[in-house]
């Protein structure tokens, strides 16, 4: 049986550019120094578990979580820490890391026990995917056990795995499925018995038909089953996803288990089949390093702590001025002014720019073509909201759910006019919580 | 001609209903309302605590507020007020803002380059805006945007106040999201143009005309005029120290705000570094 694409509201298509899709998996060699930040998670840093001058070898905890949302960080190999010190993040914050000097030995920690997954009891899976350091590897690096521990009052019946990839040029997802299919099954069962769910959905973009076709293949005779989704960003939102796949609509300021669903990514997936079958924590991950001024863009199995000119330097190096340097995809990454910055556990892509790749657009009034409000994913009216936002009318930008934008950016990206949709938007959600953390304050 | 006559009457009937009405029914205005009103400066600026002009005169007069509330106000029409009111009137310290940085183009490093959204807020939300010290000036305007008596103005990529036309009201310190902009007593006559906690050293690396925390003023004016706070000097505005102490300061961080930014001791490694 075919089935006809599924799709969302609203959306766009940007030039697919996946030029590192033919580029198979090469785990990176061996660096001197890895710079490894104890924040690589939304929530509390972790908390360092090692002085300078230890010893530690490859896998072993170095920061154990530091709170109910964090998670654990370990060694990505062998050596000495140098010093616990400060490393630039993605987002130009400060967050606090090991320096740890390799021994060029790579002597693997005492693995965890394996874990006979189809007979483990969901608890014991979920303590071990905790002490493995898990966090959703598809950009927001939230903490997976946080994830797979619903309240009790919300039923999950639905597990949706995400090897949609939307975002352009990137396409580590898409080798993982392709090189890694059976632990991208693996994990999605195991995450399924954590969650007790019996649907298990694995999404996947037209465009990678071989995907498609490796994962059906693979996953006969189990509960888990492949679909092809109509190509368009940002089908990898959760909440797009979510309704593409099953027709629910998450509420405004809700999460996809109020409408009993969880989202995962495939490398979560992948990662998780790793730490139950094989006891390994999550150290290192597939990332691609594209961008027309590289020499040789490809996906490259980094260990966390890579400083990103080394991930340039592996990708041969640049053969014309990179204008623009993004952590991340191009529609949603963060630009960055740094390559000091360490490849964390949620970095899915690094993109070069080149000069005629940049635009700059020279912004004018909002000329009120509603061309925003027909791609805004979540239906809000962007073109409308920015007006107010400029006006600096931020409560009634929360009355009209700006806090509900998820940054896509398809807005601007259709934006006739050249308004920076996106960023004001940005700015408004900053400051509508900076109002309600006040509020909160004040209050208490 | 039908239409012509009919409106005309409509009208005029109506005018006389307006003016019945007045005349009848009418609150009459109070006199000290309008008296006071006229003292009030007018610019609506909000800096009282009230929705404007209007409603801080109805306030003063219903004896909700105090004179003295309006910064911008000057000390004979507030004396008058005082008078109008039948109150005694404080001696009231006028303030002025002051930009606490240093970092023009000049001295200052930038890291990245950032062509976003032209406002302090915006640029602050990508990678914390382009400027290598996280404490100074971010230079896009925000502060000069909010000011209603145009009284700050963006001189390579710094903000700076003009003393004269500043009236204290306080706008700019508010939306500065770098929070570096100060009111000060306006007799003060120096003031420390940084902001930056770190040490000495982490400044010098992006910007020239930082605070270094020498110690320098402290010794030559005293504790109780100036003081060190981390690595960064502070005037003690409750006693500040003369103009004259602006001579001792090696990179000219402490200044009057007539002065220039930088010195030719500053400047002087930086030129000599360049082929």
């Amino acid at each position: 049986m075919t089935m006809k694409p599924l799709h969302f509201y609203g959306g766009v298509h940007p030039r697919e550019s996946k030029m590192a899709s033919a580029a198979a998996i090469v785990s990176a060699p061996l660096l001197a120094t890895y710079v490894v930040p104890l924040q690589q998670h939304i929530g509390v840093p972790a908390k360092p578990v090692v002085a300078k001058g230890d010893k530690v070898l490859r896998g072993q905890l170095i920061g154990e979580p530091g709170g109910f949302i964090s998670a654990a960080v370990h060694a990505p190999t062998s050596g000495t820490v140098k010093e616990i010190a400060t490393c630039l993040g993605p987002a130009g914050n400060q967050s606090p890391a090991v320096i740890l000097e390799s021994d060029g030995d790579d002597q693997a920690a005492e693995p965890m026990p394996a874990l006979d997954w189809p007979n483990a009891s969901p608890d014991e899976l979920k303590k071990r995917i905790a002490d493995a350091g898990i966090v959703g590897m598809g950009g927001a690096a939230f903490p997976s056990v946080v994830k797979l521990s619903p309240p009790p009052n919300k039923t999950i019946d639905t597990l949706i795995l995400n090897g949609v990839e939307c975002e352009p040029c990137l396409t580590a997802d898409h080798r993982l499925m392709l090189e890694k299919p059976e632990q991208v099954i693996t994990g999605a069962r195991i995450t399924a018995r954590v969650l007790g769910v019996k649907q298990v959905i694995i999404a996947i973009e037209a465009n990678k038909p071989d995907a498609v076709a490796l994962l059906q293949e693979k996953a006969v005779g189990t509960e888990v089953e492949v679909r092809s989704l109509r190509v368009r960003y940002p089908q990898g939102a959760e909440k797009q996803l979510i309704y593409a796949l099953t027709g629910r609509k998450v509420p405004s300021g809700g999460l996809p288990m109020d409408v009993g669903c969880v989202v995962q990514n495939v490398g979560t997936a992948s990662a998780i089949c790793e730490a139950v079958d094989d006891g390994k924590p999550l150290y290192e991950r597939v990332t691609t390093v594209t961008g027309s001024p590289l020499v040789a863009p490809g996906n490259w199995r980094f260990r966390v702590g890579t400083p990103y000119v080394e991930a340039i330097k592996l990708a041969g190096g640049v053969k014309a001025d990179p204008v623009k340097i993004i952590s991340g995809g191009p529609m949603m990454g963060m630009a960055v002014y740094s390559l000091d910055i360490p490849i964390m556990k949620n970095c899915s892509g690094i993109l070069l720019l080149a000069a005629d790749e940049v635009r700059q657009y020279e912004s004018s009034p909002c000329i009120r073509c509603g061309r925003c409000n027909d791609t805004c994913p979540m239906g809000m009216m962007p073109g409308i909201l920015s007006v107010q936002i400029e006006q600096e009318r931020f409560e009634l930008a929360e009355q009209w759910h700006v806090l509900d934008c998820i940054e896509c950016g398809c807005c601007a990206y259709g934006c006739p006019a050249g308004r920076p949709l996106v960023q004001l938007m940005r700015r408004a959600k900053a400051e509508v919580m900076t109002a309600r953390k006040a509020k909160a304050a004040k209050k208490a | 001609m039908t239409a012509v006559i009919t409106l005309t009457l409509i009208g005029v009937l109506l005018g006389l209903a307006i003016a019945l009405t007045v005349r009848y029914f009418g609150a009459p205005a109070d006199p000290l309302v309008e008296q006071i009103a006229e003292l009030m400066p007018g610019a609506n600026c909000g800096a009282c605590g009230f929705a404007g002009c209007n409603d801080y005169v109805q306030a003063l007069v219903s004896g909700k507020a105090k004179p003295g509330l309006c910064p911008s106000q000057s000390a004979e029409a507030l004396q008058k007020v005082c008078e109008l009111l039948g109150l005694s009137s404080d001696p009231r310290v006028e303030k002025a803002a002051v930009v606490c940085c240093s970092g023009s183009d000049q001295y200052a490093i930038r890291r990245a380059f950032y062509n976003g959204v032209n406002d302090c807020h915006s640029a602050m939300q990508v990678a914390g805006g382009s400027k290598g010290c996280v404490y100074g000036c971010l230079g896009l305007g925000s502060c000069a945007r909010a000011c209603p008596f145009g009284a700050i103005e963006i001189q390579n990529h710094l903000a700076v106040v003009h003393p004269e036309l500043c009236v204290g009201c306080g706008k700019c310190v508010t939306v500065c999201p770098r929070r570096i902009i100060k009111l000060v007593p306006r007799s003060a006559p120096v003031h420390v143009f940084c902001s930056s906690p770190e040490k000495a050293p982490v400044k010098r690396k992006v910007c020239s005309a930082a605070c270094i925390g020498c110690r320098k003023c402290v010794k030559a004016a005293g504790e109780n005029q100036m003081f060190i706070n981390g690595f960064l000097a502070s005037v003690n505005y409750e006693n500040p120290p003369s103009a004259d102490i602006v001579a001792v300061c090696p990179t000219q961080v402490l200044r009057t705000e007539a002065q220039p930014a930088g010195s030719e001791t500053v400047a002087a490694p930086a030129a000599t570094t360049a082929p």
